[in-house]
């Protein structure tokens, strides 16, 4: 136990002697909470889009007003004609047309109905729905209006079945509340893998390991020296970046911190075994930092933390039972917007702690001290 | 005091790195409280054999014994039991002085005050004292080499290993050197050094000349100088060498 505290000394002290590295414990934490949960949204800010009106009409104009009074839309051109809408398109300048074909207003008042075209750019599909779906609305509304005013006409078939959603644990759909958990566990599995894990290849490239592989340490407490600090330094960032997110955002904090905090731990201990078995198995910090980084974006990408796992394929879905970062992601957004207690994470704690102790056993195992 | 106990024990130790033997068959005894010396050129396998017997590689095939441990089973019993000074310096060189004596007194398991009396010690021989505020990576070179080697034998070793120590550094710094050797062994440390500087060979009490991984002499220095033919261990090592 004492030779533990000589080594924890030592890398505590290197820690923060090393210039850099109290910028990263404040600014990573900063830079992500403001920045990345905002960038990491999936709602629609603006749609660009141009009207071509072939109609010229009463009832072509009040439309078209009810949309530039939307503030999700704004009106670039009215192009003559359909080919120019559709280079506006693909150009890049627009993501939407609507053409309002001639007799609209004729259809509209003798047919009671009436046909609209719409050209959606849909390179980005979701984005594309989600605009498609604000344009139907709008237009909707306008169908609405016209049909309380006497014309009658009909866009699409009255609902018979109304549907009142109640939105439970996020009411107002705020994305931010369904990020910043998520873009915390980034922060955390970053200090961890990054900071922590690399730690220990530096000291084979100085060439310091050698004067440890020649005492009789023992193999866990060196391991357990490079872990520990970084393991602070890791709840620290994530006490910091919640912080962040509670004052810029105002996240619910609805679980027990003392569970967030302890399942952290767990996961930290995981994250940084990791990163120090890589260490382990690599002779410069350039060959660590690229299968950390490579193994990092392969977790986070599968993670949910972007898009829901339920809509991976089965394979993948299969495979994230083993991606720590699928677990976390989880358990931070249940406990913090949920509230989930103990019992309703306990899979995955079980999950986690299995992996940690193995990853543990496995860079303890992984690191010689004869080679 | 030179005795005829072996503390190292070598029989047939080869090493090989694919088809390239770095250590070819070497047999040598090292006797408890002697200086010996293991020379030769760059290359010629002095490296791979030291490392060997810190246990930081493991050898292909032998029998080895150091500080009367098996160097298969018994590392970590010898490795509390030897001083290492490798070729490239490897103290911290972000900590002090005093952090790096500290670490280490720690690790190697020195009680407090045993620690703090050595330290000071220490430092007052090697005039450090003022400096032990100091980082080691802001130090001359031949301060770093000296502070490297009683570093090495703070824990009290029974045999320490120095791998060219006195590499780049001035011939004084060198003479300055080769005393804290000479007092190490008047403390009962056998010395295992390695060099290719001809003139510290003759500081040995026996040297071990190598050539492509064998060893191809083996006695005191006067003793091979009279079988040269040679008035130094310059003029024996170019005759084997030839």
């Amino acid at each position: 136990m004492r030779t533990l505290f000589y080594i924890l000394q030592k890398e505590f002290i290197q820690i923060f002697r090393n210039k850099s590295m109290l910028p990263i414990i404040f600014v990573m934490p900063l830079v992500q909470m403001l920045v990345l949960v905002f960038a990491a949204t999936n709602e629609l800010r603006q749609v660009d889009l141009a009207i071509v009106d072939f109609d010229h009409s009463v009832s072509s104009r009040e439309m078209v007003a009810g949309i530039k009074g939307n503030p999700f839309f704004k009106v670039r051109q009215n192009p003559e004609n359909t080919t120019d809408a559709e280079n506006l398109l693909i150009g890049n300048k627009i993501d939407l047309a609507l053409v309002i074909p001639r007799y609209f207003d004729k259809d509209l008042k003798t047919n009671k109905h009436a046909d609209v075209q719409v050209l959606v750019d849909a390179v980005n599909g979701n984005a594309a729905q989600l605009s498609l779906g604000y344009l139907s609305t709008v237009i909707g509304s306008y169908s609405a209006s016209v049909l309380n005013s006497g014309v009658k006409p009909v866009f699409r078939p009255m609902k018979t079945v109304d549907i009142k959603p109640t939105y439970w644990f996020n009411p107002e759909l705020n994305y931010k509340y369904y990020m910043a958990p998520g873009i915390l566990v980034v922060l955390i599995t970053v200090v961890g893998m990054l900071l922590g894990g690399m730690n220990l290849v530096r000291e084979k490239e100085l060439g310091t390991i050698e004067q440890i592989n020649v005492t009789p340490l023992k193999k866990w407490q060196f391991i357990a020296g490079k872990l520990l600090p970084f393991l602070v330094i890791g709840l620290f960032d994530l006490g910091f970046g919640l912080l962040v997110a509670r004052l810029a955002f105002n996240i619910p904090i609805r679980g027990s911190l003392l569970l967030l905090f302890s399942l952290a731990s767990i996961y930290l201990v995981l994250v940084l075994s990791w990163g120090l078995f890589i260490s382990t198995i690599s002779d410069t910090q350039q060959q660590a930092t690229f299968v950390a980084f490579f193994s990092l974006i392969v977790f986070i990408m599968m993670s949910g933390l972007f898009t829901p796992v339920e809509s991976m394929p089965d394979w993948a879905q299969k495979l994230d039972f083993i991606n720590p970062l699928y677990y976390f992601v989880k358990i931070m957004r249940s406990v913090l917007l949920k509230g989930s207690n103990f019992a309703d994470i306990f899979n995955e704690f079980a999950a986690l702690s299995v992996f940690a102790a193995s990853l543990f056993g496995l860079a303890i195992f992984r690191y010689r001290k004869t080679s | 005091m030179i005795t005829s106990e072996p503390v190292i024990t070598v029989k047939n130790m080869v090493k090989k790195f694919g088809n390239f033997v770095a250590n070819d068959n070497l047999n040598f005894e090292v006797y408890k409280g002697e200086i010996f010396g293991f020379i030769g050129a760059n290359g010629a396998g002095k490296t791979t054999a030291i490392r060997i017997l810190c246990g930081l590689s493991t050898p292909t095939s032998g029998v080895m014994k150091v500080a009367g441990y098996d160097i298969y089973r018994q590392t970590e019993k010898i490795k509390q039991n030897i001083g290492y000074m490798s070729q490239k310096f490897s103290l911290y060189e972000d900590l002090t002085i005093y952090e790096n004596i500290r670490f280490y007194g720690g690790i190697y398991g020195m009680n407090m005050a045993e620690r703090k009396a050595r330290t000071a010690e220490m430092l007052e021989r090697l005039e450090l004292t003022e400096y032990e505020n100091r980082k080691i990576g802001d130090l001359p070179l031949g301060w770093k080499q000296k502070l490297a080697f009683s570093i090495a034998i703070l824990h009290n070793p029974k045999i320490v290993f120095l791998d060219e120590p006195t590499g780049g550094v001035d011939p004084i710094t060198r003479r300055q050197f080769w005393n804290l050797i000479y007092e190490a062994v008047e403390k009962g440390i056998t010395v295992f050094v390695t060099t290719h500087y001809m003139d510290e060979a003759e500081y040995c009490d026996r040297v071990s000349i190598m050539a492509d991984g064998k060893i191809v002499a083996l006695d005191t220095p006067q003793k091979l100088k009279e079988q040269y033919n040679a008035s130094n261990m310059d003029e024996v090592f170019l005759k084997i060498a030839r």
